[in-house]
């Protein structure tokens, strides 16, 4: 598993890039889907009023432009659009289905665990959905409740023949989610929908792919590796800004893509440092930090210098008015920070 | 003498009526007056008849009822506007016939549970508006301790079993429900509530056929408001005729912007539901606010569309027409009744933005019977199961 290093920068984004535009994470979310039923004849995006731009306007004027057969509304019913989405992939067809928030994703559970990630292994490889990409919001926005705010990645990361991406910007957003659509795999890609119109960045217009499967160091550091997925980056990033405040150099790394995950770059990185803090919005117990702290120490134990810390949501249901106590915030990051270097 | 002539009209096991079409029943009986509604649809079994008795007392007791859901809804807009509420909230105005008129049948002892447009079922349920704005404010005086909001709100005492915000995730529920009365013998109902949207998840059919194999005491519920979300139900459905969408259960539509003809309708179907089984009840009615309070609700239906509904088939001015036809109210005295509830609920929301909220350690009550040991929920994500974690 830890082979070959690969170790990157700014991943793949256009080196030279030609043009740019100032989007949030929802234009960019837009534009990769745009780009995808203009160049993938056999694409189709669907989904809950999907048609009319879905309830955060991701998939706005899409279906003026490309038709109300490419782009539409379907009925309420998740297993059923997920079911129908693996048979349109199983005809070597591009779906784009949209579940309108990771909270509702549960009804079609099995289809994506059953189905989908087994179609290919059941059949001796003779069938697979590998064109079958789930989009599906997710994460707090502040004051979502219980059904608005869940993160259920660590669930599909349980589920050899999926795969599981979540972007932290608008850059990574339109590169990663072009990757998925295009990988030979099935693909859920999370949205944290608190981005959608909060991170504004440069985007370039042209079609680019990020590399699924690749972690990126978003910021070099020495003294402890924050890692973290999705709006938890930013957290991250701000706790190594509290934290450079106090002499403390922290290397934030963001995993990206959960299922597979580059556990080299996580490695390579807390050998350095010694110190290592796994952060994510879902609840600790059974969260995909748990995997990430495990394949730490088995990999680091000899360069460790305090144990692995997992700052995460708390084993609760989501709570509605207690959620600014549940969300592992860079105030309990920082403490961590700086409980690992006093160790 | 009028007792006999509605029962015969109700056509449980008469099964004759609607066929020759049955005299036109006296005006008066008992002191009630005759009111005519719009004939109900059935499926599979008889019609009840399209006519209600009622006083004067019960028209007002309905009026006050619906008054108070309606500026209890209007409220929770000012108070989501106002940002004291967060979150998802859908409000129910546009539909209070509904629960009025089924609150007029069913007792406390017939389970009741729906989807997140809750609030109103809620009040029917014993609740009053102060305990529900405060919920829908997320305070500890609230009907769930804040920890629920707009969509989740209960009352155990009076067989209320929500709110719940997955759609159709509560109509399995229902079977249940109903099968622990027929277990116990009970002669009572349960009625489980969902949209027009909702009826297109696949557990409304699984729950249907359990309910027809076993017979059980149970009405199927559906609200059809013409929407789900911003898809009117012309597209979402296959089929418009929501009460004949399975052939093996009856059906009955029935005019959901009317009070009486909610009750009337559902005094036929807790009969029958419970002499003969499940019954798909289909109300047809509308609501007028978007569908949550992100949603204006005027991007995939026209202003006049709503404008129309409101002035043709308001359930509160129907009931408000027939006090002063009657001359059984002035508009001056529905007026006074009008503000009375006004001041009742300017106080509850009042109330509800001062209330406290609950204290931090709910965060990790009520998720196991036990409260500790929860782990994690220390600051620092540590347990209390003998090791503290750092
Ligand atoms: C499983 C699930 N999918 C999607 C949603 C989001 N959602 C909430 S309400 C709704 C529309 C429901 O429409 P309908 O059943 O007609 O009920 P109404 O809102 O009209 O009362 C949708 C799509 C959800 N809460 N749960
Ligand atoms: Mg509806």
């Amino acid at each position: 598993m830890l082979g070959k290093k690969r170790r990157r920068k700014l991943s793949s984004v256009p080196e030279a890039v030609t043009a740019t535009k100032r989007m949030n994470l929802c234009a960019a979310v837009n534009d990769a889907l745009r780009i995808t039923l203009k160049k993938d004849d056999s694409s189709i995006v669907f989904g809950e009023d999907v048609a009319f731009g879905g309830v955060f306007r991701c998939t706005s004027e899409l279906r003026e432009q490309f038709g109300r057969n490419r782009v539409f509304n379907t009925p309420l019913s998740e297993q059923g659009i997920v079911g129908f989405a693996i048979g349109y992939a199983a005809m070597n067809c591009t779906a784009v289905a949209e579940i309108q928030f990771a909270d509702y994703i549960y009804p079609a559970f099995d289809q994506i665990v059953n189905e989908a990630a087994k179609y290919r292994y059941r059949s001796g490889g003779m069938f697979n959905v590998g064109g079958l990409t789930i989009r599906a919001p997710c994460g707090a926005v502040g004051h979502g409740g219980h059904y608005h705010s869940q993160s259920p990645e660590a669930y599909f990361c349980h589920t050899p023949g999926l795969k599981v991406v979540m972007p932290r910007d608008p850059i990574r957003a339109k590169g990663l989610l072009l990757s998925s659509i295009r990988d030979p795999n099935p693909v859920i890609f999370f949205e944290p929908k608190i981005l959608y119109r909060s991170v504004v960045a440069e985007v370039p217009v042209e079609d680019y792919t990020i590399p699924l499967e690749t972690a990126e160091v978003v910021r070099p550091g020495k003294d402890v590796t924050l890692i973290g997925w999705g709006a938890q980056v930013n957290v991250l990033m701000e706790t190594a800004q509290l934290a450079e405040a106090k002499g403390v150099s922290c290397e934030v790394i963001d995993l990206v893509s959960l299922l597979p995950w580059d556990a080299e770059t996580v490695v390579e990185s807390v050998k350095r440092t010694g110190k290592a803090i796994v952060s994510h919005e879902a609840p600790i117990t059974n969260g995909f930090g748990a995997e990430v702290a495990a394949t730490i120490q088995e990999h680091c134990f000899y360069n460790l210098e305090a144990p692995v810390r997992r700052i995460c949501g708390f084993d609760t249901p989501f709570p509605l008015v207690h959620e600014k106590y549940y969300l592992p915030n860079k105030w309990r990051c920082v403490e961590a920070v700086f409980d690992l270097v006093a160790a | 003498m009028w007792r006999r002539a509605l029962r015969a009209g109700l056509g449980v096991r008469g099964m004759a009526t609607n066929k020759k079409k049955s005299p036109v029943p006296p005006k008066e009986v008992d002191g009630k007056t005759r009111f005519d509604l719009r004939p109900f649809d059935p499926f599979l079994i008889d019609s009840p008849t399209p006519y209600a008795y009622s006083d004067q007392s019960e028209l007002l007791e309905y009026f006050r009822i619906m008054y108070r859901m309606r500026r209890m809804e209007i409220a929770a807009d000012n108070l989501y506007k106002g940002q004291q509420i967060r979150g998802f909230c859908h409000l129910y105005d546009g539909q209070e016939a509904v629960a009025v008129g089924m609150d007029a049948v069913l007792t406390f002892e017939d389970p009741l549970i729906t989807a997140y447009r809750n609030h109103c079922q809620m009040l029917s349920r014993g609740s009053n508006v102060k305990e529900i704005l405060a919920e829908l404010t997320g305070r500890y005086a609230g009907v769930s301790k804040g920890k629920g909001g707009s969509m989740h709100m209960y009352n155990r005492k009076n067989n209320y079993y929500g709110g719940n915000g997955i759609v159709g995730a509560q109509v399995p529920l229902g079977a249940g429900l109903a099968f622990a009365l027929k277990y116990e013998k009970k002669a009572n109902i349960a009625v489980t509530m969902f949209g027009d949207g909702a009826a297109n998840q696949g557990q409304i059919a699984e729950a249907i056929n359990m309910a027809v194999i076993w017979k059980l005491p149970i009405l199927f519920v559906c609200e059809n408001n013409q929407y789900g979300m911003g898809t009117s139900a012309l597209r979402a459905s296959a089929t418009q005729d929501f009460y004949k969408r399975e052939n093996y259960i009856p059906g009955l539509k029935m005019d959901g912007m009317d009070v009486l003809a909610v009750r009337e309708g559902m005094k036929f179907a807790k009969e029958y539901a419970i002499n003969s089984g499940p019954l798909y009840i289909e109300m047809d009615t509308y609501r007028y606010h978007g569908h949550s309070m992100s949603d204006p609700g005027v991007t995939y239906r026209s202003k006049d569309e709503i404008n129309d509904i409101k002035k043709s088939r308001d359930p509160i001015d129907r009931v408000k027409e027939r006090l002063i036809e009657q001359s059984w109210s002035t508009a001056e005295d529905l007026k006074a009744i009008e503000k009375e509830i006004k001041i009742e609920v300017d106080e509850a929301a009042a109330f509800s933005k001062v209330a406290d909220a609950p204290p931090v350690e709910t965060l990790y009550h009520h998720i196991y019977h036990e409260t500790f040991p929860i782990r994690g929920t220390l600051l620092n994500n540590g347990t209390r199961v003998g090791f503290s974690s750092t």
